[in-house]
């Protein structure tokens, strides 16, 4: 009896969460889409439609632009300090992550918006792709460090030991043993920062101004037609497309690794 | 994990933190120092005190705490944070951790498969899909209530507030599920079957054994779910903080009188003030963390 209770409370549960995720399976296929949930003639124009769009282009790539630019940049510098911290010893490195880990959890965009706004126009990085860049790199950095630090923790020293007693030079060891054994944490820490700058919608809306450099999140927001009606149909085919990339990363990374615990906070 | 014998040498160790340290110093860590000293200026975006900003003190400190728009904001926040965070994903996210334990096989990975899909969804699109959900004329919810018999909702007029409660729920109830997963998970199931042998009922056991047991696991959560609710600012996508700012999160407010009118110094004093509360959870949870290892 408490088997069937359970059972139909966690079926009753997934139908409530997975309503509202309806309409990015039906609207994007609908020839005439409206708010509601119909299918009528399953249609793949809207679809078309999206990269007929210039500007809805135009978004993804700058997206894909900036997404993988941070992926870089934060990943080798996230992967060179995680190392360090896990590798060397010296004073004042736990005041250090202690202080790292603060700041991840107390600066989110929305506390930092004004701050940051105002450092990129004295830089002169407003509107920039750069000015971007380097606000996600900073803001991503001590999360995914900690997760690349955990992981190196985990990775036995004797590899690098063993070879440094055999007389490899220490850059030997590190191109040889320490990068091969860093890869599949690196893997990781690159599909969420690449998954969380593709996903932000607050900072380039406060640090970008021109149409021609906004991300996906921010151009969705100018599928209008000329009286100001949002354009359904391309939303929902384009919203649909966005998604997918963020969804295919996560299916792969928990294939790969499982789902675990970081502090510090996911957007 | 203490290293007395370290693999790299210390200029090597400086160097390879040094791009890290340098990225967060300026781009993360700064920001957050100068926001208390723009709070203490009259910038703005735009007219003379843009190119000169006066030091006013603590002026706009005293003209928030008087603004009756900072109040309703801060009233709404708490019971955003309450509703959605404590109440919504906690209870949620333990009841689906309760339910899918011990489980296996398709329904769970379906379960936690749509769970975690709400949560991974970018905020845009999440934003259009509630918006879609809960429209008068249109929405599924809507159409289910009519189905059953009840009229429809006009839900962001009618509950502002609750509606985005119930949004933020269904986004972050994830997390707290993947983490009180975990939890119940580290308790010994022989804890559980004695329990039974005794013939303890299913509230005995779960109050008596389970809720003691995780409940460190329970305020890491809580904390944890509270900073990031705080700072939410997707709410902002589904209605601008509307209707008549009855949606107006702090981050909100902060981002209307920042950006909309212009008044930097002043939303800079805001970002202080949050910047502070974040500061307290986040220096309890650390003191917490710290006493539960030592």
């Amino acid at each position: 009896m408490r088997r069937v209770l359970s059972l139909i409370a966690l079926v009753a549960l997934a139908a409530a969460f997975a309503l509202p995720i309806l309409w990015l399976v039906t609207a994007p296929f609908n020839a005439k889409p409206t708010l509601g949930l119909s299918l009528p003639k399953p249609t793949l124009q809207n679809l078309y439609g999206v990269f007929k769009n210039p500007s809805a282009v135009t978004g993804l790539k700058n997206s894909l632009m900036q997404s993988t630019a941070t992926m870089l940049i934060a990943t080798a510098t996230a992967t060179m300090a995680a190392y360090a911290f896990s590798r060397a010893a010296f004073r004042g490195r736990d005041t250090i992550l202690y202080v790292l880990i603060l700041l991840s959890s107390v600066v989110s965009g929305v506390s930092a918006m004004v701050p940051l706004y105002v450092l990129m126009q004295r830089l002169g990085l407003l509107d920039s792709h750069a000015g971007l860049i380097l606000v996600y790199v900073g803001g991503l950095l001590p999360t995914n460090m900690f997760i690349m630090k955990d992981f190196v923790d985990s990775i036995p020293r004797a590899y690098e030991e063993a070879a440094l007693v055999d007389g490899s030079s220490p850059g030997q060891v590190l191109l040889n043993i320490a990068f091969p054994l860093c890869r599949p944490g690196m893997a990781v820490i690159a599909v969420l920062i690449f998954v969380s700058t593709w996903s932000n919608f607050l900072v380039p809306f406060i640090l970008l101004r021109s149409p021609s450099k906004a991300p996906a999140s921010v151009a969705i927001y100018s599928f209008f037609n000329e009286v100001g009606i949002p354009i359904l149909g391309l939303i929902a085919a384009y919203s649909l497309i966005y998604t997918i990339p963020v969804v295919a990363l996560y299916i792969i990374v928990n294939r790969k690794f499982g789902f675990r615990f970081y502090g510090g906070i996911k957007s | 994990m203490r290293c007395d014998n370290p693999i790299i040498s210390r200029k090597v160790a400086t160097t390879f933190m040094l791009p890290a340290l340098v990225f967060v110093g300026v781009f993360l860590a700064f920001p957050a120092i100068w926001a208390i000293y723009i709070g203490l200026t009259n910038l703005t975006l735009t007219g003379r005190a843009a190119i000169e900003p006066k030091v006013v003190g603590f002026a706009n400190f005293a003209a928030i705490l008087r603004d009756p728009f900072f109040r309703n904001s801060l009233w709404i926040t708490v019971r955003f944070v309450f509703g959605s965070a404590i109440v919504g994903q906690m209870v949620l996210g333990l009841t689906l951790a309760l339910l899918l334990h011990n489980r296996k096989g398709v329904l769970k990975d379906i379960v936690s498969g749509v769970v975690i899909l709400a949560w991974i969804i970018p905020e845009v699109v999440v934003a259009y899909l509630w918006v879609a959900f809960l429209d008068y004329d249109f929405g599924l919810l809507n159409s289910l209530r009519a189905a059953v018999g009840l009229r429809h909702l006009n839900w962001f007029f009618e509950h502002p507030v609750f509606s985005i409660i119930l949004f933020n729920t269904w986004r972050g109830t994830a997390f707290s599920m993947l983490l009180l997963g975990a939890a119940l998970q580290t308790i010994p199931p022989s804890y559980i079957e004695t329990a039974e042998v005794i013939g303890a009922s299913p509230w005995r056991k779960f109050r008596d054994i389970i809720l003691p047991l995780i409940r460190p696991h329970l305020v890491t959560c809580a904390i944890l779910v509270t900073i990031w609710t705080f700072n939410v600012f997707s709410p902002f996508l589904l209605t601008g903080g509307g209707p008549a700012f009855k949606t107006e999160l702090l981050s909100i407010y902060t981002y209307r009188n920042a950006f909309k009118y212009f008044k930097l110094g002043y939303g800079s004093a805001i970002s202080t003030l949050i910047l502070l509360i974040n500061l307290t959870l986040a220096t309890v949870y650390m003191r917490l963390a710290r006493a539960r290892r030592a």
